[in-house]
């Protein structure tokens, strides 16, 4: 099935509390290589048939005004997958 | 956002550069507010000084137009009010000796405009905020209360708000593990682009914990602990609290603060463990202006001064300036003051918590604030100059030229038709006690935990939240707020005393005993002579009806600027008000529970329905002058509540307010599923007002209570004794329907979900 | 006989399950999430709240805490161990029991009098309670709703290892009304709703009889020291 997905990231500059608890849990395991992480969000949007240029414009600026909150996020990128 | 300088600008260099170009008027400076900043100097200030006078002497943090009218709560007071006061306005919190050695601090705090910008963490990060403050105190938070105001439901753009500050709360809020006991949501499109979220903690400490923002012993160690900072809200602070926002939208988007309630829960419990093992000179939060606030009051109130390394801040991103490092919002940090000799103890604490912290400098003798950025000097101030000494304005009040018409314009002026009909009068019930004010707010309240701690003793949708302090004797508090914004649109100065009168009544209702004041004072800009008056006409209702009811005013929250143009809220102080019980369990419930008892109407009924909720609903009206305020008769109530519960007469007992009898005939119906018989030809006849006044008036100090039938004749010869008008209007009874006689009956099934149909339909 | 009732950063009805075990008249000890000693205690309580924030997923970064390998170890051996909300998150990611907890359908928190059908009275904590008895205590999770794939799920029905299920209402969702389980064994159970918020009256649900009176929680802890002290 054709599919659009969309990545959304908190922005760079803002605290991830769900990234820095998961990098501590890190470290107590003996993981010190890993410095940071960071959880974002993966989303599908699925199509019937392979998105057209005007379906994908229209994902973009879904996944701008609705898939993500721009006051705190980042759409990282939104890509075809057939 | 624009970086405000690239390279340091130091002191030295401030003196060889008085001519340099500085951005006062940016960031939020008058043009004699700089050029004051340059008396006090002696020179231009650095970069980074400007950034902390800046944000320092914003509004929201220095109080300047608000000031001169807030010192009256501490002037209109006698010597009895404040004996139980351990600290008064002016610290993060006041605090409350409620007996046993407990103490008690509470406070409500606005977080408004970040909530229209970004709703969930705008809340969530008030929440956060309220709580620190309350921590600071050496106190445990015990609950939380929350007081909201939304534009119109039917506005499209209500909803992403209310789901977005109700989300926020209730993760925030729920994740610290603090219970939520009540609080309100109003509807009104006056805060459509200005909704209002106000939030309140109350904490309990014993007395000899308590904990003051000090730093006053030269050599003390100044440490930064919690959260790591970063580009949170940087210039918030000012930006957002001192301008208004344009019709189409904020001015400015500046980067939110994001709150993260696991690492306050972690910090509570860090501080607690650090107040017990007494490693704790002098704590403060780091909320609004983060650390230039925090160094500056720190000082300032310890009568100290500190030098601080600056590159010592523990920092999420490396880019960070040094003036950034200064207005970071970073959330959930705070600052401690620790003996050299307990830094060991301190290190030991807050390891065992996985909580980061650095020493940036220490207190000195000097009162003089030295900031380091690795070896060069980016500021040297008196600390009482940025923190204490900043502008005080007393701005230019006008009469607002509406006023009057507005005044005369009453519901008799208008004619609105009032009708005798009973079947007029039913279904005007039912359109009341389902509009989105008067509907129930569960859909809102189930979001939030009110059990976590298992202390709660009352919450929603009882009249007042209620918790238990001290487990050994069941010693309590109360709290209600209120505020109604209609009438203070009517008429400010005794708008915010029928906002005093209710919390005060609602709190009585409980069987506490009312014993201090907290407010959050929500208007529009100050720089509009119309709004200082209603600024002005409030803050003396509220002081003048404290010092009539004998309560002190113990802190508060002012919040200006809640406008879009020219178009302001309507005034909304809102009134917190503290009471306590000796024992939660003898508190009243707000609804009936057993069928037989007698229903009986305290207090008068008069024809006051200008600016009540009939004449919104039913008329769309607003107009003529809200009911009179009668704080003898209002103390007279609450003393009677007190002796009947202390005899425990009273079964259940709910006030009367917004829809007047009608809301709490239904209210009280609905708390248990308990149904009742009603009579009104007593009140119209003894009162000498129409039904639709009987049902819909919202005169004051009025509250129903329900008796067992064993205690009827105590309970009247206790009023009768005392003076307040008593009429017997009704009886409880197992027949699962609320009968109002000659008028209409309705199931309680039927009622329960006209109450509860509204609030999901618009954001369910 | 000792009840132990563990903290990890991020607990928050630690203290809720302390009182009611000294309600229900046992000694508590608290533990704490970096220390793998038990401190010899007979039974173990995992209580509610949003350990290491719930960050990832609800629980996950508690089951790998130090004091969860014993507590796992003791449970392998037999002793008594109670998962409440985040408990039984952690129970589950601990895979001490199984399937999984998601968002409520809703998608909201929601807090709750809960009415619950008491569905197998062989363990520890349910010995107290009549098999099919009605109680009401507290609900109140973001992530409350139980899933499990099919497999599970017979294995669950058939051997009757389904502890407690929602009555009247389905809160947040969960297949087949399940609102908690127990091990094979018996001595693992673990639920959503909240039995400490319901052991004191004034300060439980609403019943009929009084406001806030319901102490219908108690039971659990009563169970579990009638059974310690029987065996």
């Amino acid at each position: 099935m054709p599919k659009i997905i969309v990545e959304v990231m908190p922005k760079a500059d803002l605290l991830d509390p769900a990234g820095k608890a998961v990098a501590n849990a890190l470290q107590r395991k003996g993981h010190a290589e890993i410095s940071n992480v960071r959880i974002g969000k993966r989303i599908e949007l699925h199509y019937a048939s392979t998105p057209t240029d005007a379906e994908v414009e229209a994902a973009k600026q879904i996944a701008a005004d609705f898939l993500s909150n721009g006051v705190i996020e980042d759409v990282i990128s939104v890509t075809v997958e057939n | 956002m624009a970086k405000i300088v690239s390279t340091v600008d130091t002191t030295k260099n401030a003196k060889k550069t008085p001519e340099k170009e500085q951005p006062w008027k940016e960031l939020g400076l008058k043009q004699e507010e700089y050029d004051r900043i340059k008396v006090i100097l002696g020179r231009r200030p650095t970069s980074a000084e400007l950034a902390m006078y800046s944000v320092m002497w914003s509004e929201h943090c220095s109080y300047k137009s608000s000031k001169i009218y807030l010192r009256q709560f501490g002037e209109k007071v006698t010597p009895e009010m404040t004996k139980n006061l351990m600290v008064g306005m002016g610290e993060n919190a006041g605090v409350v000796d409620i007996g046993e050695g407990w103490a008690v601090t509470f406070k409500v705090e606005s977080h408004n405009h970040p909530s229209y910008i970004e709703p969930f963490q705008g809340a969530a990060t008030g929440v956060g905020g309220i709580v620190r403050d309350i921590l600071t105190m050496g106190a445990r938070p015990i609950a939380i209360m929350d007081q909201l105001r939304f534009g119109a439901v039917s506005n499209p753009d209500t909803a992403r708000v209310v789901n977005g500050v109700v989300s926020g709360i209730s993760f925030y809020g729920n994740c610290l593990g603090l219970p939520n006991i009540g609080g309100e949501t109003v509807f009104d499109k006056v805060y459509q682009g200005n909704p209002l979220v106000n939030a309140l903690s109350v904490g309990a400490l014993r007395h000899e914990d308590l904990k003051l923002a000090k730093a006053s012993n030269p050599g003390d160690l100044v440490i930064l602990f919690g959260a790591r900072t970063g580009a949170d809200g940087i210039g918030g602070v000012s930006v957002l609290a001192s301008e208004t926002f344009d019709a189409d939208g904020p001015s400015r988007r500046p980067a939110v603060q994001v709150g993260d309630p696991f690492a306050e829960k972690v910090l509570i419990e860090c501080c607690l463990e650090l107040y017990a093992a007494k490693v704790v000179a002098g704590i403060q939060d780091l909320g609004g202006a983060g650390l230039s606030c925090a160094t500056s009051e720190l000082a300032s109130n310890g009568q100290a001064g500190m030098r601080v390394q600056l590159k010592e801040v523990l920092l999420r991103d490396e880019s960070l300036t040094p003036e950034e490092i200064l207005m970071s919002e970073s959330q959930e940090r705070m600052m401690a003051i620790v003996p050299k000799k307990d830094l060991k103890a301190f290190t030991a604490i807050v390891n065992k918590y996985e909580v980061e912290f650095s020493v940036l400098g220490e207190v000195i003798r000097e009162p003089r604030l030295y900031i380091n950025w690795g070896k060069e000097e980016i500021v040297n101030v008196p600390p009482r100059s940025v923190a204490h000494d900043g502008p005080v304005y007393e701005r230019p009040v006008s009469y607002p030229v509406w006023q009057d018409s507005l005044n005369n314009n009453s519901v008799k002026n208008a004619n609105l038709k009032r009708s005798n009909e009973a079947s007029d009068l039913a279904e005007e019930l039912v359109q009341i006690i389902s509009s989105p004010n008067q509907a129930s707010k569960s859909w809102i309240t189930d979001q939030y935990d009110h059990y976590v701690g298992g202390n709660t003793a009352l919450a929603m949708p009882d009249d007042s939240g209620m918790v238990r302090v001290s487990e050994e004797t069941g010693l309590g508090v109360a709290i209600a707020t209120d505020a109604n914004g209609r009438y203070c649109q009517l008429d400010p100065y005794n708008g915010a005393k029928l906002a005093l009168a209710e919390a005060y009544r609602n709190v009585a209702s409980s069987g506490a005993v009312p014993v201090a004041v907290t407010n959050c004072l929500n208007f529009g800009s100050p720089e509009n002579p119309e709004v200082m008056w209603q600024f002005k006409q409030a803050t003396a209702g509220l002081a003048d009806g404290c010092l009539e009811l004998g309560i002190p005013v113990t802190g508060g929250n002012v919040s200006f600027y809640n406008q879009t143009g020219d178009i302001a809220i309507h005034p909304t102080p809102v009134v917190g008000v503290l009471g306590v019980i000796d024992d939660v369990a003898r508190r009243i419930p707000s609804g009936w529970q057993d069928a037989g008892n007698n229903i009986y109407l305290l207090g008068i009924t008069r024809d006051e329905l200008d600016g009540s909720v009939w004449s919104e609903v039913i008329h769309d009206h607003l107009g003529g002058k809200p009911p009179v305020v009668d704080l003898a008769a209002e103390k007279a109530l609450a003393e009677l509540l007190q002796g009947a519960s202390l005899q425990g007469l009273l079964a259940s007992t709910h006030d009367l307010s917004e829809g007047g009898l009608a809301q709490t005939l239904v209210e009280s119906t609905l708390r248990f599923g308990m149904g009742a018989r009603i009579w009104l030809n007593e009140i119209t006849e003894r009162d000498r007002v129409d039904l639709t006044a009987a049902l819909f008036s919202e005169s004051t100090a009025r509250v129903i209570v329900s008796v067992g039938r064993e205690d009827d004749v105590k309970f009247v010869g206790l009023c009768e004794a005392r003076g307040i008008p008593v009429l017997r209007i009704g009886v409880t009874d197992a027949s699962g329907q609320l009968e109002i006689q000659d008028l209409a009956t309705w199931s309680i099934e039927e009622l329960k979900a006209t109450h509860g149909a509204t609030i999901p339909e618009f954001f369910g | 006989m000792k009840i132990g009732v563990v903290t990890f950063p991020g607990t928050l009805d630690d203290r809720d399950a302390q009182r009611a075990v000294r309600i229900a008249g046992g000694e508590v000890v608290s533990l704490w999430h970096a220390d793998a000693n038990l401190h010899s205690v007979d039974a173990v309580v995992l209580p509610g709240g949003f350990s290491f924030g719930d960050y990832l997923r609800c629980g996950a970064i508690a089951a790998q805490a130090p004091v969860m390998e014993s507590i796992i170890d003791a449970a392998n051996g037999g002793m008594p161990v109670l998962g409440i909300c985040n408990g039984f998150q952690v129970l589950v990611e601990s895979h001490l029991l199984p399937g999984g907890l998601i968002r409520n359908e809703n998608q909201h928190f929601i807090c709750r009098d809960q009415k619950l059908i008491v569905e197998n009275v062989d363990t520890p904590w349910t010995n107290g309670f009549k098999l099919g008895q009605e109680i009401t205590i507290p609900l109140k999770n973001g992530e409350g709703g139980y899933i499990a794939d099919d497999e599970t799920l017979k294995r669950l029905e058939g051997d009757g290892l389904i502890a407690f299920r929602y009555s009247e209402v389905n809160p947040n969702g969960s297949v087949n009304n399940i609102a908690g389980l127990r091990n094979e064994r018996g001595n693992v159970v673990g639920l959503m709703p909240h039995p400490e918020h319901a052991v004191e009256p004034g300060f439980g649900p609403d019943t009929p009889l009084a406001m806030r009176s319901g102490i219908d929680g108690l039971t659990f802890f009563t169970s579990v020291l009638n059974q310690v002290v029987n065996s």
